[in-house]
């Protein structure tokens, strides 16, 4: 005898420990298959943009540590790349070397805490989540040691950095690439060829590259589809065109394909602070920022407007600055990757299972500090 | 390297498929009239001489005479980038410009974050609602002359001088 079924609506969140925040949903569901998904946004909007207008260029740094508060060196570098554009600062060498140090590093740290959620909602409870955040956290004391704070770092300044790597760094970010290596192999070998989560994550909310490329999504979703397009690849910023890296691409699309991806980003990640070190190294000691003479503390961009974007951990996060000629930008916009990664939420989740909902969504890694802002 | 189209040089191309739709160029911006922007847009995106596929964002600035949305284009194919500018609202009308949502889909929230934060219509929006805020919430913050709920209790509040 079938069962009749009727669908029914129920609200998830914004407090449930499975949205990564305050992410709510009014999903409809006709016995365990959803029907249709409602997001409701705005839980954590703390009017960034708004408070940017009344701070100056230096200022304005701390609040982009609190947009994307899991990946706050790499906000760092995206909104200081748009001053450097807007007011024409010419940076200096060894402050560039180390702010991409620190922001390779922040995106082993992001992916780490994509993966280890996205096994936490697949139900594998506690042990990959940990060991994941346990590396996280020993990167975070690099951080520490970079510029004494852990999660909201205010490290990187107009033209570099605000003071240079103590003497211990070197020898500890050593030792740390090793073990990013062991973990990352740890976590590979109990999970990339687990029964379990092949058969959860493989074939699940699978996306065509055209669909992904029209609704804007960018970053590991994109290239799990195949799409060869990595910003520090196709548009060089920093340093990254003297880097030899590999780009990461898998074709299936699928949930296991956005994991994968992540997790080899991580890999290739270390190879690029290697090469970083190194060159770092040829450089020489020399100042991590142009002198105040050159950049003064107290900037006043010319007028006129500038966007700059950078490959983040979770896709293009780009920062559109206006200048009015003042202390203060006259406007300042945040392209969130987050909130655009989920314009296919409906796409992925119509047709799944309950139990998958948070898999999709884990595998869509979004941090609701950039989705609201 | 992506390569930015120049302002003239897309002006003139898009004169060519669109006639009479651009306003002015400069550097690397392009205005367009607001009337047109979705038949710019489409042909941007279509033409095998652009292939605009992927629309990096969408957002306005407020000028206090006109407001101005802004997008930024880039071609994944051709690795080229283009912005587009259109002013409407001028002498702070009511502001309104056609969606590009049925060009593309990544518009869809970013269209609704400009209105809920700037005031801006998007004509054709399939889903014309507040993202951040709640509906009824008085305004739209990021305009120039929102009052904030603390500043408006101050200036209701008489100093004690006065």
């Amino acid at each position: 005898m079938a069962i009749t079924t009727q669908p029914v609506t129920v609200n998830l969140g914004p407090q449930h420990p499975s949205t990564h925040g305050v992410f709510r949903m009014r999903v409809m569901f006709d016995g365990e298959e959803i029907v249709d998904v409602e997001p409701v946004f705005g839980y954590l909007h703390r009017g960034s943009e708004k408070l940017a207008e009344e701070r100056t260029y230096t200022q304005i740094v701390t609040l982009t540590d609190r947009i994307d508060y899991v990946s706050s060196m790499l906000n760092n570098q995206a909104y200081i790349l748009a001053v450097e554009k807007l007011a024409g600062i010419e940076p200096s060498p060894r402050g560039v070397w180390l702010r991409m140090i620190a922001a390779e590093l922040q995106r082993i740290a992001s992916h780490l805490v994509a993966t280890g959620f996205l096994l936490q909602d697949l139900g594998a409870l506690g042990t990959p989540l940990i060991y994941a955040m346990r590396r996280r956290e020993t990167i975070l004391d690099l951080f520490e040691m970079l510029c004494g704070a852990r999660i909201t770092t205010t490290y990187l300044r107009p033209g570099g950095v605000f003071m240079d790597a103590p003497t211990e760094f070197w020898p500890a970010l050593d030792r740390e690439l090793v073990d990013i290596i062991d973990t990352l192999d740890e976590l590979e070998a109990y999970l990339s060829g687990n029964e379990i989560v092949f058969s959860r994550t493989k074939g699940t909310a699978v996306l065509s590259p055209d669909l992904l490329i029209n609704a804007s999504i960018t970053g590991p979703m994109l290239r799990a589809s195949g799409v060869d397009w990595d910003l520090r690849h196709r548009n060089p910023y920093d340093y990254y065109d003297q880097i030899k890296f590999e780009r990461i691409l898998h074709t299936a699309s699928d949930n296991y394909a956005r994991y994968w991806v992540r997790v080899q980003e991580a890999r290739e990640s270390v190879n690029i602070i290697r090469q970083c070190v190194e060159e770092i190294n040829q450089y020489g000691a020399g100042s991590v920022r142009p002198s105040f003479d050159d950049v003064p503390r107290l900037l006043r961009p010319p007028e006129g407007d500038a966007y700059a974007a950078i490959e983040a951990s979770k896709g293009e996060l780009g920062f559109y600055l206006v200048s009015d000629g003042s202390i203060a930008p006259y406007r300042m916009h945040v392209r969130a990757p987050s909130l655009i990664n989920l314009t296919l939420l409906r796409e992925m989740l119509i047709g799944e299972l309950f139990g998958d909902l948070f898999v999709i969504f884990g595998s869509v890694d979004l941090n609701m500090g950039e989705v609201d802002r | 390297m992506t390569t930015p189209w120049s302002g003239a040089a897309l002006a003139e191309a898009i004169e060519a498929f669109a006639p009479g739709s651009v306003e002015n160029s400069q550097s690397t911006d392009v205005w367009i009239k607001p009337d047109s922007i979705a038949n710019v847009c489409e042909g941007l995106k279509t033409r095998p001489e652009f292939k605009f596929d992927l629309l990096n964002s969408v957002t306005a600035v407020d000028y206090i005479d006109h407001f101005e949305v802004v997008y930024h284009l880039t071609s994944l194919p051709m690795n080229a980038s283009a912005i587009l500018k259109t002013k409407v609202g001028l002498g702070r009308s009511e502001a309104f410009v056609p969606s590009v949502v049925s060009v593309w889909r990544g518009a869809d929230y970013q269209e609704r974050e400009v209105w809920d934060l700037m005031g801006i219509r998007f004509e054709g929006h399939p889903n014309h609602k507040r993202i951040m805020l709640w509906e009824g919430f008085p305004g739209h913050p990021l305009r120039k002359d929102y009052v904030t709920y603390d500043q408006s209790i101050s200036k209701s509040v008489p100093k004690a001088d006065e």
